[in-house]
């Protein structure tokens, strides 16, 4: 363990903290970007610092500071019990928090190329390949590509006596082909919206073959320029697999997060319908639904060892048989409902930022309707939408709104045309409800979101969400171009 | 937060590092020390002090270039990022259009811009934050009512130099404040954000959300459908975030804006005017760009008809214009970007303009706002935090929020009453000046549960 780390917590004691603890982080990042066969973006960095956090008097205190040496870091101490001290001042009752053991541990997450390791040169090579194939198709106007490396070492210590030490290699990939004409702007994005992310090597960006699926993307992308407009109607509606995971990302990840629904976000992100009384009596939704929060997933983007008040991970039923069961939590929001321990959800985007609830990966269990193609047969008048454009939803989690790139009508059992700007809308538990086919373990892909907001100052983070293709009933589509 | 003095030490320390290995270097500082205070159920939730400084360097090299970044500005961090960039840059690919440096005098100057510093900001201390939270709070009690929010100050710094003896510095004090009073079934909000004290009154914003969500309480479902609307301050703000790139250079290079091939062109209605003009004095931002080029005032929309778009050097050299000053640090996919908007306001007030109204929905704020698709420039989002009826020139009652799905450019063309601009913060994107608008057949899809 670092010296300076225990140094900052006997800091925290000695200026009054009656509880703290410390991260010490290291970043390594790289982010490349090309449009068309031009390197438009390429931005590699470091970044290291200490983030304090401590309880006085039952408030909360947190001060950050990038410079890690004795002095500095005894500063940052004492600020953040000055600042705990003023938050006590203004509290109605103490904070306390839930138990956890003490830990004293290595972990690391799994990962076969260190992608610092690749060239720069073989980097390029894979987006510039993308780009010729993509750029070949008549109608093409834009082709890019983004691949986003980040490999982070953290040290953990807090008062209790927890002592952690893991490290991280993220790794993503994605290209993008658009089409423009007088009427339409399109776009069909590969692996996923943003691109996939997964706590991986540079193995996931071979793995993922991004030119192999160059040619197919630009194709699509030109022919939605002259495809229908989606209907607007109500409709069977199955959705691929990267857009159930943001459905599950938005319509159950996040109303399950304790301190959404206790309202201590509700000032920016928001509340949730999700509220204690609910827990095991909210039909959420239909019995075939399971819904887990799964920081043990091997690869997936929201994994850990531990979180960020030394928490171990766990696998946790949100959903159970359709019935919701549990919370995304933190240990002094485990406290406030009487659980017995947190969740272990308590993530910051970096030193410089508190830990506050965040998504480990936010998953459905696989179902029974085997592969896409299977469901596809079993259904008899359909949409199937596949990778999200756009997400919107009500900040108590009720009302949502997803668009996507691309839809095909399906009809009898089979595949036919193809329809342009795709929506569809709902309330949640009513859509959780409609649920009557998940695609098996052949079709789940632990899918990663890079980007969630959340937070004052607003944080982003890693969330994770595996999902197979699911069907549902009679949902509402189209109404975004509804005259 | 580094001053002028030591932002100019670490910029000459990083030039003369690099001495004659490369074309150029350019040298980018950002920084804050602003603290924010949180607050909900009535209490104090969390305080932080996110302080951080940044580093990028910028080495230009036989046609190439490369961006390193660090935290680390001791004087081995800076030698070894600068180190690390020279030998990177070799690896890149060359770059057809790379622009040698901004030259010395930044193309310009920025004499009228006005003092964005207040020393009286820097001395709010932790206990005066908290002590302000307790006046909400003690607003929200008064009224029977729940309070969450924020508030914080501080500094934010820029500063940018190169070896072409250019140095720039820019720093500005930052007070926000935003709260939420929730009643058993509504609820209200407020925001302000500015460099000046004076700019954020937290007891009026606490007056104005409560005031809002005692007016909201038992709030009945509307149908949806095309109604006049009347968007306060905020919530105009909020749906227009997605406008913004379709006004810059590269978004026309690249055939993604919406409004491609229509320079020239009446695009909105008489009564849109739409400049970006950093020099506004509510303003705030920093008056130079990515490069360190001065950004200039330019007047995107006139009258309703697109005059001009925004460029920074690279956009601006592809497409044969001068530059305006709005690029983004080099090298990036965006290119450039309006950052200081000024929607050009008229008379009317919120209070004219619900007077003039026989029918219609009055909304404090807009939330999740997204675009559905980009040609049409159709955004989805709803409405949040006092959504009000309108009826008989009346505020009637509040209602259950509602979804939208409208056509940026329709409304553009569909406003009916212009009100005064002012300095307005949201939370979808930066604040800008702007006025509150009324809006006729406005686009409500859906309803919700509350």
């Amino acid at each position: 363990m670092d010296t300076l780390v225990l140094h900052t917590l006997d800091a925290a004691q000695k200026a009054g903290a009656d509880y703290a603890d410390v991260r010490l982080i290291e970043e390594q990042y790289e982010f490349i970007q090309t449009k068309d066969l031009m390197v438009s973006g390429f931005s590699k960095g470091t970044s290291r610092g200490a983030g304090i956090r401590v309880l006085k008097n039952g408030g909360w205190g947190f001060a950050s500071t990038q410079k890690i040496t004795k002095p500095e870091l005894e500063k940052a101490a004492k600020r953040a019990v000055q600042l705990a001290a003023a938050s006590a001042s203004c509290m109605r009752k103490p904070v306390a928090l839930a138990p956890e053991p003490v830990y004293d541990a290595v972990w690391a997450s799994p990962h076969l190329v260190d992608p610092f390791s690749v060239s720069t040169e073989d980097k390029l090579d894979v987006l510039l390949t993308c780009a010729r194939t993509m750029l070949g198709v008549k109608g093409v106007t834009l082709a890019q590509g983004r691949l986003s490396f980040v490999k982070e070492k953290k040290t953990f210590a807090s008062t209790a006596g927890t002592r952690l030490q893991q490290t991280f290699v993220r790794s993503g990939c994605c290209i993008e082909a658009f089409a423009t004409n007088a009427e339409e702007r399109q776009r069909r994005s590969y692996p996923k919206h943003v691109g996939q992310f997964e706590l991986a090597g540079w193995e996931m960006v071979k793995g993922w073959d991004l030119p192999g699926n160059a040619q197919r993307i630009a194709e699509e992308a030109v022919a939605l320029l002259t495809a229908p407009q989606c209907p607007s109607e109500t409709k069977d509606l199955i959705l691929g697999a990267s857009q159930l995971g943001l459905q599950i990302h938005e319509s159950c990840g996040h109303p399950s997060e304790l301190d959404r629904a206790l309202g201590q976000e509700i000032n920016f992100a928001g509340a949730s319908f999700l509220t204690p009384e609910k827990l095991q009596t909210l039909k959420y939704g239909s019995p075939i639904v399971n819904l887990v929060a799964d920081a043990t997933a091997k690869g997936a983007l929201g994994s850990f060892g531990f979180d960020d008040e030394g928490v171990a991970a766990q696998r946790v039923y949100l959903v159970k048989d359709g019935m919701f069961n549990g919370y995304l939590s933190s240990r002094d929001t485990a406290h406030l409902i009487g659980l017995e321990r947190s969740g272990g959800a308590m993530r910051a985007q970096s030193w410089s930022h508190v830990p506050i609830i965040r998504m480990t990966n936010i998953s459905i269990v696989p179902g029974s309707a085997g592969t896409l193609e299977d469901l596809i047969s079993d259904t008899d008048d359909a949409v199937l939408m596949e990778t999200n454009q756009s997400w919107s939803i009500d900040q108590m989690r009720y009302n949502f709104q997803f668009s996507t790139e691309i839809a095909w009508e399906i009809k009898k059992g089979k595949r036919g045309r193809m329809f342009k700007n795709p929506s569809y809308s709902g309330i949640t538990p009513e859509f959780w409800n409609s649920c009557d086919a998940i695609c098996g373990a052949d079709e789940y892909v632990e899918w990663g979101e890079p980007n969630c907001g959340k937070g004052q100052p607003c944080q982003t983070m890693w969330t994770g969400h595996g999902a197979s293709p699911a069907r549902f009933r009679n949902v509402q589509i189209g109404i975004a171009h509804s005259k | 937060m580094l001053t002028q003095e030591a932002s100019g030490k670490i910029v000459d320390m990083a030039i003369h590092h690099a001495g004659k290995s490369v074309e150029g270097i350019e040298v980018h500082l950002v920084g804050t020390d602003i603290e924010t205070s949180r607050f909900a159920n009535n209490e104090m939730t969390q305080h932080q002090a996110n302080l951080i400084d940044r580093l990028a360097v910028r080495v230009l090299s036989d046609g190439r270039q490369i961006r390193l970044e660090t935290d680390d500005l001791s004087s081995a961090g800076v030698c070894k990022v600068v180190d690390q960039a020279i030998s990177a840059v070799k690896l890149m690919e060359k770059d057809q259009c790379l622009l040698p440096l901004v030259n010395a005098d930044g193309d310009g100057e920025w004499s009228s811009y006005p003092d964005r510093f207040e020393a009286g900001v820097l001395s709010i201390t932790a206990a005066e934050r908290a002590a302000a939270i307790g006046d909400m709070i003690a607003i929200a009690n008064e009224h029977e009512l729940n309070a969450a929010g924020v508030y914080a100050s501080g500094t934010i710094f820029e500063a940018l130099g190169n070896s072409k003896g250019l140095f720039s510095y820019h720093r500005e004090t930052h007070v926000e404040s935003s709260v939420t009073m929730c009643g058993p079934d509504s609820t209200g909000w407020a925001k302000a954000q500015g460099p000046h004290a004076k700019q954020v009154n937290t007891r009026e914003l606490a007056r104005s959300a409560a005031m809002k969500a005692r007016a909201s309480s038992q709030p009945e479902a509307v149908k949806p459908g095309r109604y006049t609307v009347i968007l306060e301050h905020s919530a105009f703000l909020d749906l227009l975030s997605y406008l913004w790139w379709d006004f810059t250079g590269t978004s026309h290079l690249d055939k993604r804006s919406s409004l491609l091939d229509k320079i020239g062109d009446k695009v909105f209605g008489d009564n849109i005017t739409i400049e970006d003009d950093v020099y506004h004095h509510e303003q705030a931002g920093c008056p130079f760009d990515g490069e360190g080029l001065a950004r200039r005032k330019v007047t995107i929309v006139e009258d309703g008809i697109l005059r001009n778009l925004v460029y920074g050097r690279r956009s601006a050299s592809r497409m044969g214009v001068a530059p305006t000053g709005h690029g983004l640090p080099e090298p990036n996919s965006l290119g450039d970007n309006p950052m200081n908007l000024v929607i050009v306001g008229d008379g009317s007030s919120v209070d004219d303009m619900v007077k003039s109204t026989e029918k219609g929905i009055l909304l404090t704020r807009v939330w999740y706002v997204r675009q559905v698709d980009p040609a049409r420039k159709i955004v989805t989002g709803m409405t949040r935090d006092g959504t009000f009826l309108v009826e008989n020139g009346e505020v009637s009652r509040g209602i259950k929020n509602l979804r939208f799905n409208v056509s940026l450019i329709e409304l553009l063309n569909n406003v009916v009453a212009v009100g005064q601009a002012r300095r307005t913060a949201g939370e979808e994107g930066v604040p800008q000046v702007v006025p509150a608008m009324k809006i006729a057949d406005f686009n409500f899809t859906e309803v919700t549960r509350f």
